[in-house]
């Protein structure tokens, strides 16, 4: 089943069209990749689904129900969580506190009181920094509060937005561990990543973006083995 | 009165106009943190809030048949009351109102428009003031002169709580000292709970620091915003009450007086830092009342904004500027 499937997706800026009909789906259980260069349009495909972007043309279809330009609140309210590009930590709320406006859109206290303690214990340092203020972490503690604080909502899609960006290896490993742990556990996940041959690794299947267009789909293991791709994005 | 108890005199007088500086204060720097907006009508605002407060005292005292010059306690106790229950209301939904019409449209535009925006609604706001000033009641005056100051009925004593206590010195803590202590300290410590340890608290601190953030959380930032108006335009009826009772003049440009004060105080605390207007006022309350006794008041207002200029040029982040540095 589709949880989530993106028809035809237009969007921009100003006079810019950056989406130029992109299509795409997320299954249920999947860990999909988008993969691509810098400006392809990655980041406003994310957003364009969270509500942050308009949507110009197309549709957004989650578990069956239309959601493009759907208010951002409400977007969350049905269960698509993101970490964004670059972790949007709020600088002077503690790291608790971080964690507790990730599950702002949840209804039940003890759902967020143990919604953190399962952040602690998928990311312990955090548990060490509760009480700090989210702008003195590490960049690396900030992608960890980052991705845990996306988790609080409780989500069915987990929208990642180059979760491993600066980090020393060891840190993206264990991202990448505790993005497969969390999809283990049902949640989809749409992860865009400049790493891509970690992400494809990682993926069930990938999209290849190219300035607003998907240029190419297929199960992540073949991507990593195509030439083209090769070529453009793994290196080497 | 010996030059320590003129001085302490001076530090009472400053701390209790320092408190209402301070409330008003608090409103635009809680504005300016969630939506970056120096909303220039609230001091306006503040004033509508005395011309209601004003009003509201005519019809109580009209309807005791008690006269200005003759207040009863019951007619104290009664005008107090509805004063405290009407104006911060009134401020608080025409705060929402302003920012749902005017500035809510123009929150993607260029920085400058809303800016202008609220220049725009300060203008329409004095001017409704002026034009209230006119309105045929006993205590306007019947509207005969619509743009001259107002008195506000003497409805708290100013009697020396000090000598009734028993201490015997020139200096004077009045009724109205402690009235405006009495307000103005809970709501402080009020607001500081709410901001710090409400679900809305941390909503409006989180809108504040990253709004797309806020939003990707589930946060109806609009909403969020709505509330700070409301709030900050409570607070500014909350001190429009105890200013009419305190100074018991008014009249329709004392939004811009107080607001400059106001806005001088939030950026002396650093503007969007709530504890800093509190503080902020309270310093700018004491400079005022220490320049009025050792200067000269000829000097005070050139003094305020002397103070102004200077830690715009010099410390633009203000006494208690922003610490914690957002990470890129
Ligand atoms: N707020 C904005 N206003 C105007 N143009 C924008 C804005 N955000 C992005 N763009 C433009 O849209 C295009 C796509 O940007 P986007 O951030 O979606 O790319 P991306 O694939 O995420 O790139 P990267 O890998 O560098 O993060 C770029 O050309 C960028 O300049
Ligand atoms: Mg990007």
């Amino acid at each position: 089943m589709d949880v989530l499937c993106v028809e035809n997706l237009h969007a921009g800026y100003g006079p810019i069209e950056v989406l130029k009909g992109i299509s795409l789906v997320v299954r249920q259980g999947e860990i999909v990749t988008i993969i691509g260069a810098n400006g392809a349009g990655k980041t406003t495909t994310l957003m364009c689904i969270s509500g942050i972007v308009r949507a110009r043309e197309g549709s957004i279809v989650f578990q069956g129900r239309q959601i493009e330009n759907l208010p951002a609140h409400q977007v969350v309210r049905l269960g698509i969580c993101q970490s964004p590009e670059g972790r949007k930590i709020f600088p002077r709320l503690t790291v608790q506190e971080n964690l507790e406006m990730g599950g702002y859109a949840v209804a039940s206290p003890a759902a967020v009181k143990s919604g953190i303690e399962r952040a602690f214990e998928l990311f312990p340092i955090l548990k060490d920094r509760r009480n700090q203020a989210g702008g003195t972490l590490s960049g690396g503690e900030q992608q960890m509060l980052a991705v845990a604080r996306a988790m609080m909502g409780q989500p069915k899609l987990l929208l990642l937005d180059e979760p491993s960006l600066g980090l020393a290896p060891l840190i993206v490993v264990k991202i990448f561990e505790a993005i497969r742990k969390l999809n283990a556990e049902g949640i989809a996940v749409l992860l865009v990543e400049q790493n891509a041959r970690m992400a494809l690794k990682l993926a069930h299947r990938g999209y290849v973006m190219e300035t607003g267009s998907i240029v190419m789909s297929d199960k992540a293991e073949v991507l990593l083995n195509d030439q083209r791709v090769k070529d453009a994005y793994l290196g080497k | 009165m010996s030059a320590t108890e003129q001085f302490i005199q001076q530090l009472i007088f400053g701390l209790s106009n320092g408190m209402i500086i301070a409330l008003i204060a608090l409103g635009y720097s809680m504005v300016y943190g969630i939506v970056d907006l120096i909303n220039f009508a609230h001091g306006d605002l503040f004033m509508l809030g005395t011309f209601l407060a004003l009003t509201l005292v005519g019809l109580v005292l009209g309807l005791l048949g008690v006269n200005p010059q003759h207040i009863t306690p019951l007619a104290t106790f009664l005008g107090i009351l509805v004063m405290l229950v009407v104006c911060p209301p009134f401020c608080a939904g025409l705060n929402w109102s302003i920012d749902r019409l005017a500035y809510r449209r123009l929150r993607n535009a260029p920085k400058l428009a809303p800016l202008v925006a609220a220049i725009g609604v300060s203008f329409i706001l004095m001017n409704l003031g002026q034009f209230w000033g006119g309105l045929p009641m006993d205590v306007f005056g019947q509207g005969k002169a619509a743009a001259a100051p107002k008195n506000f009925p003497d409805l708290v004593p100013a009697t020396n709580l000090l000598t009734k206590i028993g201490l015997t010195s020139n200096i004077r803590f009045t009724w109205k000292d402690l009235m405006v202590w009495s307000v103005t300290l809970p709501l402080l410590v009020l607001l500081t709970v709410v901001v710090k340890f409400t679900r809305l608290g941390k909503a409006m601190r989180a809108t504040a620091q990253n709004p797309v953030a806020a939003r990707l959380m589930g946060i109806d930032t609009e909403r969020v915003i709505g509330s700070t108006f409301l709030i900050g335009g409570g607070l500014a009826g909350f001190a429009s009450v105890i200013y009419s009772l305190y100074n018991n003049t008014i009249y329709f440009q004392l939004g811009y007086r107080s607001g400059m004060d106001a806005f001088t105080a939030a950026v002396l605390g650093g503007i969007g830092n709530l504890p800093g207007a509190a503080l902020g006022g309270i310093v700018i309350g004491l400079v005022r009342a220490m320049s009025d006794q050792y200067v000269a008041t000829i000097w005070t207002n050139t003094i305020v904004f002397g103070i102004l200029v200077l830690i715009l040029v010099f410390r633009p982040s203000g006494l208690l500027g922003a610490r914690a540095r957002e990470k890129v």
